[in-house]
C-alpha cells in the first residue's frame, strides 16, 4: 500500500438537494407562464375557429320551454353537471326525476344567436334529460349581422325586390346569396366611406365653426369687428351645410338599396325569419366546412379582428381602434421616454459629482419604478391635465377656455402618453446608467487623449456603445407601459373613441384627441358589457392580441438592439 | 511647432516670450502627487526632460512611472481625490495652470497607453478621431494619415484591405500597433508612451523602436519601459524611480554602464530585489 492518501471519494455531491429545490423552483415559475399562455391562446383562438352548428330537439312534455319550441339550433358550449347544492328550489323535483336518469342532474349550455327572435342574452341551459336527439344537418347557415348578433337557422329562400324568389333547394342559392352578401358589402363600404370620411370631414369643420360660433354669440358686448366675424362663420357653416346636401342624398340612396333583397330562414319549428341583407355582414354553413375552409375562416376572422372597427357597444366587431390607439400611445411614450431617461442618466452618471446626493437621487429614481401606477394617473390629471394643458389652452385657445370646452385641458393621448412615460422614466434611467457605467475607462480616457472634449467623449464613443443597453431599458419600459391600464383611466382613454388619434385630417395627428387602448377595451368588455358571458371569448381574443403587441413591440426592439451590438462589434459606426 | 499652449486669456499668453529652444523642455518641479488625497505615490520628483529626445522612465512596478506620465496630459484629472503639489511646464507654461484648456493640452500630446484601448469603431475611425473631434473632416486629409500613422506604426500592410472592419478584430499586438498610430494621427510635440512594447513580437518591437528613432527627429516623447534592453537602444536619457522617488537621472549611456547610484546598478543589471 502506497502511503500517499488517495482522494476523498464524493459519494453524494454537495449541494445536490439545493440543485433540486431551486430546478423545482424555475419548473414552477416556467410552468406558470406556460399555462397562462396556453390558457389565453387556447380560448383567444378558439373564438375565431367555426364551430358546428347543431340542432337540439327537446321532449314534448319537457319543463325546457323555448318559445314553445322543442327545437333548438346553437353552437354547444359545454356540458356541465347539477348538484344538489346549486339546483334552485323550483327545480327540486329533478332530483327525484334524476333516480330514473341520471341525466337529469346535467345541463347543456348553448349558445343560441337568434337574440331578436328569443330575446335572450344569446345563452341557453338545456336539462339534458329532456333533450332527445342532437344532429348537425349541413344546411343549417350562421349568418353575422351589424344588428342583433349572431343567428342560426336553415336558409329557406332569396327573395328580390321584383318579386322574384330563388329557393334554398336551388343550386345557385348559395353563389347567389355569395354574390348578395358581396354588393351590399362593398355597398355598405361605399356608405362608410361617404358618412365616415366625407361627410365625418365637413361635420369636423362645422363642429369647429360652431364652437367659433358659440364663443362669438356669448360675448354680452361683441365688437364689430366679432360681429363680422360671425357672419362669416355663420354662412361658411350654412355653405359647409350645402356641401353636406348631396352627400347625404348619395347615402340615402345607398341605403335604400341595401334592403332590396331579403333572406328568408327557418330557425325552429314554424318560425320564419325574414332578414334584410342590408344588416348581413357575412354567413357560412359551418356544418359543410371542409378542414381547409375552417381554417380559411379562421384567418380570415382573426384579420377582421384585427382591421375592423368594433359594433354594438363592444361586444361584436373587431379592435382596430384599440389595437390602434396602444400602438400609437406605446410609441409616442417611447419616443418621450427615452431623451428623458438618457439624458437624466447622462447627467447622474458622467457629469454629477458621485456622492451622497447623488445616491440619494439614485434611489429615489429606483423608488419612482415601484410607484403604484394610479398614482403617476393622478398625477397626469392634476399636473398635466389640469396645470400644463389649462395653460396652453389659456395661450393657444382662449375662446375654446371662454365656452368652456377645453383643448388640451382634458383627457388626451399626449398626456397619456407622458404619463406613462413618467412612470417608465425610473427603467430606461437605470439601465441606461448601467450601461454607461459598462464603458470601459480605457476607452474613456483614450478620447480624451485624443483631445475630445467630455462631451465628444460621451456622445461619440460612451452613448454609442451604451445604446444596446439603453435599448433593453426602453424595452423593459415598452413592456410595462403598453400594457398599463390604470393611469389611462385618468389621462385619457375611452370606451369608444369618435376618432383615431392619427387620420387623414390636417394635422394629421392629433394629439389633443382622445383614444381606445387595449387594456382598457379588455376592462370595458369584460365588465360592463350587457352579456359578459357572450363577451368572454372577445376579451380573451383582445387579451391574447395585446401580449402578442407587446411581444411585436418588444421583438422590434430586440431586434434594433442586436443589430446595434453586431454593428458596434463589427464597428461600423 | 513652437506656439505656446492656448489659455482662455489670449491677452495673457501673447503678452508672454516667444518660447525659447531651451533644451528643457518639460520641467518638473518639486512634483508630489497623492492618491485617494493623502496616499502618496510620488516624492518630490525634480526632472527636465529634453525636447526631440528620448526619455525613459524606468523602475520596478508600482514605483508611478503611469502616475507620472498621466499627469504630463493631465489625464489623472478623471480620478477622484487626488491631489498634488509642485509643478509641471511644458515650454515654459504651466500645465496646472487654470486658464489653461485642458484640451489643447492633449491635442499636443499624444498618448499611448499601458493597456490597450483601441475603441469600439472601425480601424479607420480609430485612427482619424483626434482629428474627427478636432473638427478635420476633410476625406483626403483623413486618408492620407490614416496611412502615414499606420505605416509610422508598422501596422499598414497588416491592415490596408481591412480599413473599415473593426479594431476589435485585430490581434493584441495589432491592437497595440493601432493605438501607437491612433496616437501620432494628429503629429502631436509630445510623444507619451507607458509600455508601448509589451504585448509585442521582437518583430513587431523592432519596427516601433525604429518609429521611435524616426519620431524623435520632431516630437519629444517619454517611454515607461521595463525592458532594459529596449531603454538602452531607444533613449537618449533615462530616469530610474524607485517607490515615488526619483533615483538616478542621466544620459542613458551613463546610467547603464556608470550608474551613480547602487540601487539604479542593481536595477538595471538585474539583480535588484
Ligand atoms: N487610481 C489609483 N488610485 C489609487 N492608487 C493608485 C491608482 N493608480 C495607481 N495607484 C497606486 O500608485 C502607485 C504607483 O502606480 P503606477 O501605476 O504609477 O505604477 P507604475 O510604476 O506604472 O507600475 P507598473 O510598472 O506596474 O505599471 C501604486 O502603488 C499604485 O497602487
Ligand atoms: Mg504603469
Amino acid at each position: 500500500m502506497s502511503s500517499t492518501q488517495p482522494f476523498e471519494k464524493n459519494v453524494r455531491p454537495a449541494g445536490e438537494v439545493w440543485v433540486w429545490i431551486t430546478g423545482v423552483g424555475l419548473a414552477i415559475g416556467l410552468f406558470m407562464i406556460c399555462f397562462l399562455l396556453a390558457v389565453i391562446a387556447w380560448n383567444g383562438l378558439n373564438f375565431f375557429w367555426p364551430k358546428p352548428l347543431a340542432e337540439i330537439s327537446l321532449t314534448e312534455d319537457g319543463r325546457s320551454d323555448f318559445r314553445g319550441e322543442r327545437t333548438v339550433p346553437g353552437v354547444i358550449i359545454q356540458r356541465r353537471t347539477l348538484t344538489a347544492e346549486n339546483l334552485s328550489p323550483s327545480d327540486a323535483d329533478l332530483l327525484d326525476l334524476a333516480r330514473d336518469n341520471r341525466d337529469f342532474m346535467r345541463e347543456m349550455m348553448i349558445f343560441t344567436g337568434n337574440r331578436d327572435l328569443f330575446a335572450t342574452n344569446n345563452f341557453a341551459f338545456l336539462n339534458m334529460g329532456e333533450i332527445t336527439s342532437v344532429e348537425f344537418p349541413r344546411e343549417l347557415i350562421r349568418i353575422e349581422r351589424t344588428e342583433w348578433g349572431d343567428a342560426i337557422g336553415r336558409p329557406l329562400e332569396l327573395r328580390f325586390a321584383d318579386g322574384r324568389v330563388l329557393g334554398a333547394d336551388d343550386p345557385a342559392f348559395v353563389s347567389t346569396l355569395r354574390d348578395q352578401v358581396d354588393e351590399v358589402r362593398d355597398r355598405r363600404r361605399e356608405i362608410i366611406r361617404i358618412e365616415r370620411r366625407q361627410m365625418g370631414r365637413i361635420n369636423a369643420l362645422i363642429n369647429r365653426e360652431e364652437l367659433e360660433i358659440r364663443y362669438l354669440r356669448s360675448l354680452a358686448e361683441p365688437s364689430d369687428a366679432q360681429r363680422r366675424e360671425l357672419e362669416d362663420r355663420l354662412v361658411r357653416v350654412a355653405e359647409l351645410r350645402e356641401e353636406l346636401g348631396p352627400l347625404t342624398a348619395a347615402s340615402r340612396i345607398l341605403r335604400d338599396q341595401q334592403n332590396q333583397v331579403r333572406l328568408a330562414f327557418e330557425v325552429v319549428g314554424g318560425h320564419t325569419q325574414v332578414q334584410p341583407l342590408g344588416d348581413i355582414i357575412n354567413f357560412y354553413f359551418p356544418n359543410k366546412m371542409s378542414l381547409f375552409q375552417r381554417i380559411g375562416w379562421f384567418f380570415w376572422k382573426v384579420w377582421e379582428f384585427l382591421s375592423e372597427y368594433p359594433r354594438e357597444a363592444n361586444t361584436e366587431g373587431g379592435i382596430f381602434p384599440a389595437l390602434f390607439g396602444t400602438f400609437v400611445m406605446t410609441v409616442l411614450m417611447s419616443l418621450a421616454v427615452t431623451p428623458f431617461g438618457v439624458l437624466a442618466a447622462v447627467y447622474l452618471r458622467e457629469y454629477a459629482k458621485q456622492g451622497p446626493l447623488v445616491s440619494a437621487v439614485r434611489i429615489s429614481i429606483n423608488n419612482l419604478a415601484g410607484v403604484p401606477a394610479i398614482v403617476f394617473g393622478v398625477f397626469g390629471l392634476g399636473f398635466f391635465i389640469h396645470e400644463v394643458g389649462a395653460v396652453i389652452d389659456q395661450v393657444f385657445y382662449p375662446r375654446m377656455v371662454a365656452i368652456n370646452t377645453p383643448v388640451f385641458g382634458t383627457g388626451g393621448i399626449l398626456w397619456a402618453s407622458l404619463t406613462l412615460a413618467l412612470m417608465t422614466v425610473p427603467v430606461v434611467i437605470v439601465a441606461t446608467e448601467e450601461a454607461l457605467a459598462a464603458v470601459s475607462r480605457g476607452v474613456r480616457e483614450g478620447s480624451l487623449a485624443c483631445g475630445a472634449s467630455k462631451w465628444q467623449t460621451i456622445q461619440r464613443l460612451v452613448l454609442p456603445a451604451a445604446s444596446p443597453g439603453i435599448l433593453t431599458g426602453l424595452i423593459l419600459a415598452m413592456a410595462r407601459g403598453a400594457g398599463e391600464v390604470a393611469p389611462l383611466l385618468l389621462v385619457g382613454v375611452m370606451a369608444l373613441a369618435p376618432s383615431l388619434p392619427i387620420d387623414s385630417m390636417f394635422p394629421f395627428v392629433h394629439l389633443d384627441r382622445k383614444f381606445m387602448h387595449l387594456g382598457f377595451h379588455i376592462y370595458i368588455v369584460a365588465l360592463h358589457s350587457p352579456d359578459t358571458e357572450a363577451t368572454k371569448p372577445l376579451v380573451f381574443a383582445s387579451t391574447l392580441v395585446l401580449i402578442l403587441m407587446v411581444i411585436v413591440l418588444n421583438l422590434a426592439a430586440i431586434l434594433i438592439r442586436n443589430h446595434l451590438r453586431r454593428k458596434l462589434e463589427s464597428a461600423a459606426f | 511647432m513652437s506656439h505656446s499652449f492656448q489659455t482662455k486669456v489670449q491677452a495673457r499668453s501673447a503678452a508672454e516670450k516667444e518660447p525659447s529652444t531651451q533644451p528643457d523642455f518639460i520641467q518638473v518641479r518639486d512634483f508630489n502627487f497623492y492618491y485617494d488625497g493623502h496616499k502618496q505615490v510620488l516624492f518630490d520628483l525634480n526632472l527636465d526632460i529634453p525636447k526631440q529626445k528620448v526619455t525613459a522612465f524606468i523602475g520596478p512596478s508600482g514605483c508611478g512611472k503611469s502616475t507620472l506620465l498621466r499627469n504630463i496630459n493631465r489625464m489623472n484629472d478623471l480620478i477622484d481625490g487626488i491631489r498634488h503639489e509642485g509643478d509641471i511646464t511644458i515650454d515654459g507654461h504651466s500645465i496646472f495652470d487654470p486658464l489653461l484648456e485642458v484640451i489643447s493640452l492633449r491635442k499636443r500630446i499624444g498618448m499611448v497607453f499601458q493597456k490597450s484601448n483601441p475603441f469600439p469603431k472601425s480601424i479607420y475611425e480609430n485612427i482619424v478621431y483626434s482629428l474627427r473631434v478636432a473638427g478635420r473632416n476633410r476625406k483626403a486629409e483623413l486618408d492620407e494619415v490614416v496611412e502615414r500613422s499606420l505605416r509610422g506604426a508598422a501596422l499598414w500592410e497588416e491592415v490596408k484591405d481591412r480599413l473599415q472592419e473593426s479594431a476589435f478584430g485585430l490581434s493584441g499586438g495589432q491592437m497595440q500597433r493601432l493605438c501607437i498610430a491612433r496616437a501620432i494621427a494628429n503629429r502631436p510635440e509630445i510623444l507619451l508612451m507607458d509600455e508601448p512594447c509589451s504585448a509585442l513580437d521582437p518583430i513587431a518591437t523592432g519596427k516601433v523602436e525604429n518609429l521611435i528613432h524616426e519620431l524623435k527627429k520632431e516630437f519629444t516623447i517619454v517611454i515607461v519601459t521595463h525592458n532594459m534592453q529596449q531603454a538602452a537602444r531607444v533613449s537618449d536619457r533615462t530616469a530610474f524611480f524607485y517607490l515615488g522617488k526619483l533615483i538616478e537621472y542621466d544620459e542613458t549611456e551613463k546610467i547603464f554602464m556608470n550608474p551613480g547610484n547602487p540601487q539604479t546598478e542593481a536595477y538595471v543589471s538585474g539583480r535588484f530585489g
